[in-house]
């Protein structure tokens, strides 16, 4: 009842408001009224207030940020270390991030590195330092949700390359996009979200191939580089040619389990990084400093812990494929922590099936057109929880497939 | 396959089986197999094999007895002993181990030669059988006893609730 006379206060308000000075101006950004909004909100608000939801719709590890991290994170606010770092940060983490990108193939140097807040951050330098107005920036479909909205932001058209049904971009599907105009920006990420799908050498090598040949430049989401089960990964910056048309993303949210730290990095052509210090330096100023002590901790002694929880998500992968593979059409991943599989055969469309196995089965999964249209037809499921969350999930997610016969 | 999948996955199946049994003793063959990539049949093998040459000692649940109010003492008893030609540290950590009452018995390095650890139902109980069973060992020197006040992790687990998932339910 309470409520209820607010309301009727507020519009009230809001009334006079309109009737003394009516707005004639458009106020927000008009870029923004480009950007649609996030297919995954809606769904959000259907999880609200559901008891019982296993949910398979968590982009992150359902581990906690590895105690040893931790620790040295608390120590470091004991001791008051609590300032503002270098724009580019800490010094000491630059050179362990060029120490430990050595071994996915890349030899760089600190000043080379900027440390950013997380990969989000990272990603919106990256595109913002090289996007003019009009610049053709190339996206695979599906993909990140961050990727287009950033994109068109800063002034670039964005160009899909679906890549349904196998999710593996190629040689001819940038050739073929790209064809009469000037694309400028490729954006790679794998092992993929949400997709998990990886590269091998030789299939980075054709890509690379297609991107000298267009004369582009790479932003390689590389977040997930840890979580790569069937092969080791290599950074498309470590082919021939390639490092100076690339700027690697990567960050310690995925492998470290360090999501909220807010901690990432860019590497960069020595052009890029002074465009991209000079954003960074306006906008974030410097990454939060004890996310980059806890980063430092990572890469010294990070190792173990990182090894513990990779064994983990391997072990949930081959469980849930080979669980799900007799009843969904589904692949095995090759990274990261996600599930792509089909659920065309159920005769719903993505959102129909994510809603009605929510409803139903109280499991959350996420349509696959919330990453771009050649997601329809597929929903991303999330093997970041424990076995026994999962057990459960996987045996709700097929009683409701079969119920669909 | 490929090279790391086949690594990971036979690199050494006995210790990934056990490896997971020792994190979940109840998790069946099947599930076992669906984690591993192993068949069935082979997961069997190698638990069957494992039990017959004693790598897998025992199955059992770790039980927080505190939280169901059970009344119990641990003592962590240092004990310091003398060797002699006929008696040496096996033979005396064997007599020591056999007690029922003993719940481990470790050799160790420092001061004292053996650390042991007694579980009994009272203080009392406890008390009257290390100087009636340890303390009169005639290999036994001197004992150092230490009752436990409280127990905070036990054999891997925490015996704390820890942090609970925070995370939102939909992350992109």
């Amino acid at each position: 009842m309470k409520d209820e006379m607010d309301e009727m206060e507020d519009m009230e308000k809001m009334r006079k408001i309109g009737e003394k000075g009516k707005r004639s101006k458009l106020r927000v950004n008009e870029k923004l009224l480009e950007i649609k909004p996030s297919g995954i909100r809606k769904f959000f608000d259907l999880i609200i207030g559901r008891d019982d939801v296993i949910s398979l719709g968590v982009g992150e590890p359902d581990f906690p940020t590895p105690w040893r991290i931790r620790e040295e994170m608390i120590y470091s606010l004991e001791r008051g270390i609590t300032s503002y770092t270098s724009n580019y940060g800490l010094e000491e983490l630059r050179e362990e991030i060029c120490r430990y990108y050595t071994k996915f193939g890349v030899e760089s140097q600190p000043s080379n590195v900027v440390v950013t807040s997380g990969v989000s951050e990272g990603f919106d330098l990256a595109i913002r330092s090289i996007v003019s107005p009009g610049d053709f920036v190339l996206i695979p479909d599906p993909c990140y949700v961050s990727y287009e909205p950033l994109s068109t932001l800063a002034g670039g058209r964005v160009i899909s390359i679906p890549t349904s049904p196998s999710f593996r971009l190629n040689y001819e599907m940038i050739m073929e996009h790209s064809k009469g105009i000037d694309s400028k920006v490729l954006i790679l990420n794998y092992p993929a979200n949400p997709t998990g799908v990886s590269y091998s050498k030789k299939e980075l090598e054709e890509i690379a191939d297609a991107v000298i040949e267009r004369d582009m430049i790479v932003v390689s989401d590389e977040i997930y580089a840890e979580l790569s089960y069937k092969f080791p990964h290599k950074s498309i910056a470590s082919l021939e040619g390639m490092q100076d048309r690339t700027i690697i993303l990567n960050g310690f949210s995925k492998s470290f389990a360090m999501t909220g730290m807010r901690i990432g990095y860019v590497m960069a052509p020595d052009d890029i990084i002074d465009a991209i210090l000079k954003i960074h330096q306006y906008s974030m100023l410097c990454a939060p400093t004890t996310a980059q002590i806890g980063a430092i901790e990572a890469l010294r002694n990070g190792e173990d812990e990182l090894e513990m929880m990779r064994a983990e998500y391997l072990r949930r992968r081959n469980f849930f494929v080979r669980k799900l593979r007799n009843y969904l059409e589904i692949r095995k991943p090759e990274g990261a922590f996600y599930a792509f599989p089909s659920i065309v055969e159920t005769g719903l469309t993505s959102e129909e099936f994510a809603e009605k196995l929510l409803l139903e089965k109280n499991v959350a999964v996420v349509p696959g057109n919330a990453f771009g249209e050649s997601g329809e037809g597929f929903v991303r499921c999330a093997y970041a929880v424990s076995m026994d969350r999962l057990r459960e999930a996987v045996e709700r997610i097929i009683e409701f497939v079969e119920s669909l016969k | 396959m490929d090279k790391t999948e086949k690594m990971n996955r036979t690199a050494n199946p006995t210790f990934e089986v056990l490896k997971l049994l020792e994190e979940n003793a109840r998790y069946s063959y099947s599930e076992i197999s669906e984690i591993t990539g192993l068949k069935e049949e082979e997961v069997k093998k190698i638990i069957k094999k494992s039990e017959e040459e004693k790598s897998i000692l025992k199955y059992k649940a770790i039980i927080d007895w505190e939280k169901l109010g059970e009344e119990f003492v641990v003592a962590v008893i240092d004990v310091r002993v003398n060797l002699t030609r006929e008696k040496n540290y096996d033979d005396i950590a064997r007599r020591i181990a056999k007690f029922p009452e003993v719940h481990a018995v470790r050799l160790i390095s420092g001061e004292y030669d053996f650390q042991v650890v007694v579980k009994g139902k009272s203080l009392k109980e406890v008390s009257v059988f290390i100087s009636e069973k340890i303390s009169t060992l005639p290999e036994v020197r001197d004992t150092n006893t230490h009752f436990v006040l409280k127990t905070y992790k036990e054999e891997g687990v925490l015996l704390f609730s820890d942090e609970e998932d925070r995370r939102l339910a939909i992350v992109p």
